[in-house]
């Protein structure tokens, strides 16, 4: 294992260290391991939380700031956070006008923010609305597995219902704009390498020179099947074959499409892969309202790159086009 | 009373039993998460030890006066420490042990058993597993229900938590076979078949470490 850090135990930490020092407009409470917005908590506006296990950068912490998220939780690599963080981090940005927890669908994930939601309604009276997110068509959907991972939409989510919270919204008007969010989003992800988990020390499985994972998901779980490696174009089609097949996107107000970078995959080449999968969608009848290119929802040092599309209406455009001002994301200001 | 409830077990043995559990969970860290990067996310070793090494340092920290105390205390950190869903999973499962137990400073054969239902209640609360689903519950159901069956029969503790490791090893044994339809590893589908359960081996290291610390020197 060839990394740049200085001790697998303490990745997590020292990178915190990091983004405080980088990011001086942001608040790092470095004993919980959260990352606030500088003027948290805003009165009146509803405060946005999210979380998971680290390794996903920037997501979450790297989406904190005016416009996105009030305040992320950090867990350990691929580990959720636990719920002590959540209820803290609720806590402190719950400007009176409620608190929505952001949830990507991994069954840690869901039972420590359940948990949390619990605690904090015992604790607090804060009120709480939490948005699940399952976008992975990789993944059968049934009562016979944990159900879809949730993926890409989850940057898109963050920065939509940040805008609607923005705006002054209520929370539950925040949280219909979340799941209105994740029900027209549908995500699918490839491998070209395993990622390596500092404390593991080795790649968490073994892939071929000559093969590539398609379904894959954001930890080195595993995907659907291993195909031989194709050229981008072919690829392109795999991704996004069971994605138009799940949900039609045509017509209406047209989709924000997404091609995600897992964190070893150059710009050079996502952008390439856009070319692609913008080229598949014009075929399809599906017209590309807005689009993002770039590593945003990583796994560590995966190479590979997923694809996101989001069925767009007027409001979720005007949000989506509102201004943001994070680490990772910034536009408009 | 005779058979089982004619043993019981101190605080000093309920905290070995937690110490005992620990010292697996380091033993075979690299094993459970050896497992887990082959269905799941390779952090099951890792977490375990973290959130056991947290518990035994919050009980060198201060004696709990109670079982109750104990298991709370052992929960607690848990929850705290661990993430995942074996935080959770867990967890609750000490905290129902705690709550079942009571404030009291040793329990009997039936007593212990009626707590660690308890647990394996709360397991299935937090999660909702089914048997055959391929988790935890796999190892821990026939281990509780091993560990009554003895009881009623008038074995002692020490023979009835023996016969309860040995359905938790044959529950985690009976894992590999089967495709998992909770947690990561059913995202593999039919690729989950033929790899045993992490949270199912982990779950009969707790159950061998009850036999060892509660059916041996620790018992009076």
């Amino acid at each position: 294992m060839k990394k740049l850090i200085n001790d697998p135990a303490d990745v997590v930490s020292q990178a915190l260290l990091g983004m405080a020092a980088a990011h001086p407009e942001l608040r790092v409470d470095h004993e919980n391991k959260i990352v606030y917005r500088g003027d948290a908590p805003v009165s009146g506006k509803v405060g946005l939380i999210s979380g998971g296990g680290s390794g996903h950068e920037p997501l979450h912490a790297g989406f904190v700031g005016p416009g996105m998220l009030d305040a992320a939780c950090a867990g350990e690599i691929f580990t959720s956070p636990v719920p002590d963080q959540m209820v803290e981090a609720t806590k402190r940005v719950d400007g009176g006008a409620g608190v929505l927890h952001i949830v990507k669908n991994y069954t840690g994930d869901v039972m420590n923010f359940e948990m949390a939601a619990e605690m904090a309604a015992a604790e607090t009276g804060v009120e709480v609305a939490s948005v699940v997110t399952n976008d992975d068509v990789a993944v059968q959907d049934s009562l016979y597995t944990a159900g879809r991972r949730g993926v890409g939409v989850t940057v898109l989510l963050e920065k939509i219902a940040g805008a609607a919270a923005e705006q002054g919204r209520s929370l539950t008007e925040v949280a219909d704009v979340a799941r209105r969010v994740n029900e027209g989003g549908r995500s699918m992800g490839m491998a070209l390498t395993s990622c390596t988990v500092p404390a593991a020390g080795q790649p968490t499985f073994e892939l071929p020179e000559t093969e590539i994972e398609i379904g894959i998901g954001i930890h080195g779980e595993p995907g659907r099947r291993r195909v031989p490696h194709v050229p981008a174009r072919q690829v392109a089609e795999y991704l996004l074959e069971p994605i138009l097949a799940d949900t039609d996107f045509s017509g209406g107000d047209g989709v924000i499409a997404f091609v995600n970078g897992m964190g070893g995959t150059p710009l050079l080449e996502l952008y390439l892969m856009f070319h692609e999968v913008a080229g598949i969608l014009e075929k399809a009848g599906v017209r590309v309202a807005r689009s993002l290119v770039g590593p945003y929802i990583t796994s560590l040092d995966m190479a590979g790159c997923s694809v996101t599309l989001l069925k767009a209406d007027e409001d979720l455009l005007r949000l989506w086009d509102a201004p943001v001002r994070t680490p990772a994301l910034r536009w408009g200001v | 009373m005779t058979g089982a409830g004619a043993d019981t077990v101190d605080l000093d043995a309920l905290g070995g039993w937690i110490r005992e559990f620990a010292r697996l969970v380091g033993e075979h860290r690299d094993e459970l998460t050896r497992l887990d990067s082959a269905i799941g996310d390779a952090d099951h070793g890792i977490n375990m030890d973290r959130g056991m090494t947290a518990a035994i340092a919050a009980l060198d920290a201060a004696a709990p006066a109670s079982a109750a105390a104990l298991f709370k205390k052992v929960g607690m950190t848990l929850v705290s420490k661990t993430g995942g869903a074996s935080g959770p999973l867990y967890g609750t499962l000490f905290l129902r042990v705690g709550a079942t137990a009571g404030e009291v400073d040793e329990l009997d054969g039936p007593g212990f058993a009626k707590a660690l239902r308890a647990g394996l209640d709360g397991v299935v609360a937090r999660g909702k597993p089914e048997a055959g689903d391929k988790t935890m519950f796999d190892a821990l159901a026939p281990a509780v229900d091993a560990l009554d069956a003895g009881l009623d029969e008038g074995a002692s503790l020490g023979a009835a938590l023996r016969a309860a490791s040995a359905a938790a090893d044959a529950g985690r044994d009976a894992t590999i076979p089967m495709q998992a339809r909770k947690g990561r590893a059913s995202y593999l589908g039919e690729r989950s078949v033929g790899h045993q359960d992490p949270g199912a081996t982990s779950v009969a290291l707790l159950v061998a470490a009850a036999a060892t610390a509660l059916g041996g020197p620790g018992q009076r």
